[in-house]
């Protein structure tokens, strides 16, 4: 622990008395976004708890008008799987994007701070991943799989997203190995581990918020549309994808067991995608990049 | 919900121009690189392919569900189809050396080959992608212009939030959206979901096309318009715009002719990596209204676990996005002079 370089990254640090957060509450679509992110979640988590009826409780005639939102495919209440449905969804998606904000940083940084041939290989692997739409790596590997379970789709949905993640991060720590802060660490001889831990990865986070708000965004979208394409942990379970496609044919009919899944995971994806805007909005231009 | 444009790869940085040669022998040199670069890309693809397929769960058990247990005699067969008896590795050169020659296999699903039974959901597919990149570029470059026009104002504000809250909606949310709007709930104008009779192209029914070629129209309008509106400002602030604006040419004009054409390169970037995007954004929007395409066939095969084919239309559609990046990559260099002279200087 040296306090040269400490003092040097306080310095380079000081400038920004008010934090992202607060900058970004002044914007509109931070808050917007955000109110909205924050509503749909508390509704995926509680909902199941105040849901008139269980998720597998046939309480009428399929595709009736019974209750608020009437019934699905077999009779089961829409409103009440609803509020079960979007539990799954929640949660897969969160950890899949940790995973993804955790190892794509991991593997930026290095590329980054290594350079030369550690970046060029790094970065070239990474393309071969990009060449890949993120939907059609999840169908790949579950080709060979009979039943999803839930790790499978965290690993899958956050390893897709992984690379663009590292795209930005590298960008990011370009910036930022050059700077005279990680110079001065070097020359102190700190290690090159800790040089990353302690000077390089500080000083990403706002950049890293954002992009890991829009993984976000993109994990929900993913997790909801392998749940669209039949692929659920547990197919009798309620999942807002699922529900899409089991009463599809009721569209006409009865379009509330549709509809009201699709404007939630709508709203959903809208409220993180303009939290995620929100912060980037600040970090560039209140950013040191 | 499109590929996001923050990931943009810049084709430019990519590429250090060659030094100490001229001309001709540059370029090439550059070219060849490229292809190298695309080949290698698909060389380490099918690799990642084979093994997700095969390698990571047993299809064998998973094509049989409840009956491997029972039926011996099946499983030895599917085993010796797949070859699943011999290592990883020879396995993995026996399907490459097959795949280089054209063979894609057998279908476990239907017996047939591979490559007849998908020639024309390719065909479908690519009708569906380029129609719908012929109508979506003009239409996402008259929004930026629009946008640009009333710039930082309250109608530019007001397209933008729309087309943030468009960009985050996934692919199929939108189609069935429309589906719900156009066909089935609130108008009855368009079919909902397109039925032809095998053999049959959809385009001969094109109404069935609409709400498709929509879906992935507004799927992936919001991105580059966003791209190509935030070029257009910032060319509209440099200074040789204020020149042209001070002497006197209108500002109709100085739109068209200094900034569009600065707005095409990066322009083309994005359009390319939504184009490449579209070869995967297809699976979900065929599903939704039961196109006969790549896409659709992909799931069903996914569900059934026909290995040939999963393994042959993923990497049909690598494939696609391998080469939309490298032809967006010759475009742009070849658009920009500044980069067209590092190249051959």
């Amino acid at each position: 622990m040296s306090t040269t370089a400490d003092a040097v990254s306080v310095a380079a640090a000081a400038p920004r008395t008010p934090s992202t957060f607060q900058k970004a509450l002044k914007q509109k679509r931070f808050v917007v976004g955000g109110v909205i992110t924050v509503l749909v979640a508390l509704f995926a988590v509680f909902g199941r708890f105040v849901a008139p009826h269980g998720q597998n409780e046939v309480v009428g005639t399929p595709y009736s008008s019974q209750g608020a939102l009437g019934t699905d495919y077999l009779g089961q209440d829409v409103l009440s799987r609803l509020m079960y449905g979007g539990t799954e969804i929640l949660v897969i998606a969160l950890l899949a994007t940790v995973l993804s904000t955790v190892v794509g940083t991991l593997i930026g940084v290095v590329a980054a701070y290594g350079g030369g041939w550690w970046d060029e290989v790094i970065m070239r692997l990474n393309d071969v991943m990009l060449a890949f739409p993120q939907i059609l790596l999840s169908l790949v590997v579950l080709t060979a799989v009979g039943q999803p379970r839930a790790w499978m789709l965290v690993v899958l949905v956050g390893l897709s997203n992984a690379p663009r993640t590292a795209r930005i991060a590298r960008g990011v720590a370009l910036g930022l190995v050059s700077r005279d802060f990680v110079h001065a660490a070097e020359a102190l001889g700190e290690k090159r581990s800790r040089v990353i831990v302690a000077e390089v990865l500080p000083n990403m986070n706002a950049p890293l918020l954002a992009e890991a708000g829009l993984r976000l965004t993109f994990s929900i979208a993913l997790v909801a549309a392998l749940g669209f394409l039949g692929f659920s942990t547990d197919p009798s379970a309620a999942n807002w994808g699922q529900m899409i496609q089991e009463n599809r044919l009721g569209l006409s009919t009865q379009t509330w067991s549709v509809l009201a899944p699709v404007l939630i995971i709508g709203l959903f994806t809208i409220g993180t995608n303009l939290t995620a805007d929100g912060i980037a909005q600040v970090t560039q231009r209140g950013g040191d990049d | 919900m499109a590929a996001d444009t923050s990931t943009l790869p810049d084709a430019l940085g990519e590429v250090a121009p060659p030094k100490g040669r001229h001309g001709a022998a540059a370029w090439a040199s550059w070219v060849l690189r490229r292809l190298g670069l695309a080949v290698l890309t698909l060389w380490l693809v099918s690799i990642l392919v084979f093994v997700a397929t095969t390698a990571l769960g047993d299809p064998v058990r998973a094509i049989l569900g409840k009956d491997y247990n029972s039926d011996k005699a099946r499983v030895a067969q599917l085993t010796a189809q797949l070859n699943l008896d011999q290592s990883l590795v020879t396995r993995y050169f026996h399907w490459l050396g097959h795949l280089l020659t054209g063979d894609l296999g057998t279908s476990i699903a239907s017996g047939g080959p591979v490559s007849q039974l998908i020639t024309d959901n390719v065909v479908n597919t690519l009708v569906l992608v380029v129609i719908s990149a012929v109508v979506m570029i003009p239409v996402a470059f008259g929004i930026a212009m629009i946008s640009t026009n009333y710039r930082r104002r309250r109608p530019d504000t007001a397209i933008q939030t729309v087309l943030l809250m468009l960009a985050a909606l996934p692919e199929f949310v939108i189609g069935i959206l429309l589906v719900a709007i156009f066909s089935t709930t609130v108008f009855h104008w368009l079919p909902a979901v397109t039925i032809v009779s095998p053999g049959v192209h959809p385009w001969n029914a094109p109404k069935t096309m609409i709400m498709p070629v929509a879906t992935l129209v507004l799927a992936v309008a919001p991105y580059v318009s966003r791209i190509v509106r935030a070029t257009l400002l910032e060319v509209l602030d440099s200074d040789y715009v204020e020149l042209a604006r001070l002497k006197g040419i209108p500002e109709r004009v100085v739109m068209r002719k200094h900034a569009l054409l600065n707005a095409i390169v990066p322009g083309i970037q994005v359009i390319a990596l939504q184009l490449a995007w579209l070869a995967g954004g297809v699976v979900l929007v065929e599903k939704v209204f039961n196109y006969p395409g790549v896409g659709n066939q992909l799931v069903d095969s996914v569900n059934n676990h026909d290995v040939p084919m999963v393994q042959a239309l993923s990497m049909i559609i690598a494939g696609v996005y391998v080469v939309v990046n490298l032809v967006a990559d010759l475009l742009s260099i070849l658009l920009t002079p500044r980069a067209r002279t590092a190249i051959s200087a």
